[in-house]
């Protein structure tokens, strides 16, 4: 019995990505170690990452002290502006956020370039060369943004709380005291914490769907653009459905 | 290594692959002996490439044996293929160069991964390959300022770098001018006269084939048609190889629309086919 062709599209992505998953941790340990391609990839997904990071978690801590100043005036409780700025950044938005960029940068150029060099048969000529393609291009790639998106998101906090402490002390005036005093009132260790894993768990994935997407391309250069555009797809999709459980598991 | 010089270094036999359902080779034997340089020849998606691909275990056959020095490739398990490659180099259409890397870089990848060779080894053995593929001087270039040509012959350096036994060649001047395909067939006729290798060459250009070949073998419909050598190749009767060789429109290649094979289904082709 064949399956309905989305279905088995489906099951065959799974498949894929559980197996793929496999070979990275089969592989991680092993011999010869690449140090030099690991930092090459960190610096291009962390460092490089850096300004867009910065800018996303900057205008949203500021949004988010511009929406709730307002309202919660009207209660007089604008001294909580701090609290929730900063609680929303730490647990949630800075790492949904910049995994969501960071699989829009970086996520995508894995499944280009890595889909680029299987149409070109540059993957069968490292296999060729008793080099596992897992090992040399995977699994620098994977680990490389599992460490870098929490370091990314320890910035993005600190930036985006920065941003609220802008918008409500010098544009609406607040007590620059007591915002401060506030916004440190109500954060735990344990928000920072869940909020790090979960951009851990969210750079682990992207860079995986990024991966799988340009290792399996088939086509040419359309292939490889549709490569490109469901490595950004998917990996978003996973990372929002991913924040859903991490949120109920974590807190 | 089993040392029995035994005149035949690969031999495939019933040699079946399908790609869901289209059946790209249905039954291809043939057998390479060593030290002989075997062309196989054949249109646009005849399966020339797939086959290529079996012998080296990068695809496995759905049905059928290839042994290479008595050895079955498709029951090697991950690490032994990675031994058992040592054996083979192999040249990919368009080169296959990795993009990031400098030409330097490219040919010494094998030597670092297949060898325990010093730095300096490394160095004298990239210089000496670069130089036989008669590319001295380009070790700093990237593969995107070097011409189609140029590439192809990297690519031969970086094939023969850690002194194979055997040559793959996929499809070497595919998309080349005439004088730089003379060039390309001279430095692999070269190469394997130096490196008294066992070679493999699949292409669709007449001319090169009978420069290279010692043997020409045609591939049509996912099996071996024809075999010969250059000379009596070049006088076969059969219509199928009159027809390739002489690059006519108009045949049996390009008219089998409905027997004698109907079952095998569409093996690609060039000509009109209304399957």
């Amino acid at each position: 019995m064949r399956l309905p062709g989305p279905v088995e599209g489906f099951f065959t992505q799974m498949g894929r990505f559980v197996q793929m998953i496999g070979r990275v941790f089969a592989w991680t340990l092993r011999p010869p170690y690449d140090w030099r391609e690991w930092l090459r990839q960190m610096v291009r997904v962390g460092v490089d990452s850096i300004p867009v990071v910065f800018l996303t978690t900057l205008f949203t801590g500021m949004v988010l002290a511009l929406q709730t100043f307002t309202t919660l005036r009207r209660f007089n409780a604008e001294n909580f502006v701090g609290s929730l700025v900063a609680l929303s950044m730490v647990r949630e938005l800075a790492a949904v956020l910049s995994g969501l960029i960071v699989a829009g940068r970086a996520g995508s150029a894995m499944g280009a370039e890595l889909g680029t060099m299987r149409v070109t048969e540059q993957i069968d000529a490292l296999e060729v060369m008793a080099t596992d393609p897992v090992h040399y291009l995977v699994v620098p790639r994977v680990w490389a943004t599992t460490l870098m998106l929490p370091l990314l998101v320890g910035m993005g906090n600190a930036v985006g709380i920065a941003g609220g402490y802008l918008v409500a002390v010098v544009l609406m005036g607040a007590n620059p005291v007591a915002y401060v005093d506030n916004t440190f009132q109500f954060l735990e260790l344990n928000d920072l914490f869940s909020g790090l894993i979960k951009a851990a768990v969210f750079g682990f994935l992207l860079a995986v769907i990024g991966c799988l997407q340009g290792f399996y391309t088939t086509g040419g250069a359309e292939g490889v653009g549709r490569s490109t555009t469901s490595a950004v797809v998917v990996a978003s999709i996973a990372i929002l459905v991913a924040d859903f459980f991490l949120t109920r598991l974590l807190f | 290594m089993a040392s029995n010089p035994s005149p035949v270094q690969i031999r495939i036999q019933g040699l079946e692959k399908s790609f869901g359902p289209k059946r790209v080779l249905d039954g291809v034997d043939v057998d390479i002996a060593r030290g002989e340089a075997l062309v196989i020849i054949g249109g646009s998606g005849t399966g020339k490439s797939v086959l290529l691909k079996h012998v080296i275990g990068l695809l496995k056959p759905d049905a059928g044996t290839i042994q290479v020095d008595g050895v079955a490739v498709e029951t090697l398990g991950n690490r032994e293929i990675t031994e058992f490659r040592r054996k083979f180099g192999m040249s990919f259409q368009e080169g296959a160069l990795f993009d990031s890397m400098t030409v330097f870089q490219n040919v010494a990848f094998p030597l670092q991964r297949l060898t325990k060779m010093s730095r300096g080894e490394v160095r004298d053995r990239v210089e000496e390959c670069l130089a036989m593929v008669r590319l001295e001087g380009v070790g700093d270039k990237l593969p995107s300022q070097l011409s189609g040509g140029m590439r192809r012959r990297v690519g031969f350096a970086r094939a023969v770098a850690h002194r194979p036994e055997i040559l793959l060649f996929d499809e070497p001047t595919t998309g080349l001018d005439p004088v730089t395909t003379a060039l390309i067939d001279e430095v692999i006729i070269d190469l394997s006269g130096r490196l008294e290798c066992t070679t493999l060459t699949i292409t669709h250009d007449m001319e090169s084939a009978f420069r290279i070949g010692d043997r020409i073998a045609m591939i049509h419909r996912g099996k071996i048609v024809a075999e010969a050598p250059p000379e009596e190749f070049r006088r076969l009767e059969d219509p199928r190889v009159q027809q390739f060789i002489h690059g006519r429109a108009d045949g049996p290649l390009t008219d089998e629309t409905g027997p004698p094979a109907q079952q095998v289904g569409p093996t690609g082709g060039e000509g009109p086919r209304t399957i």
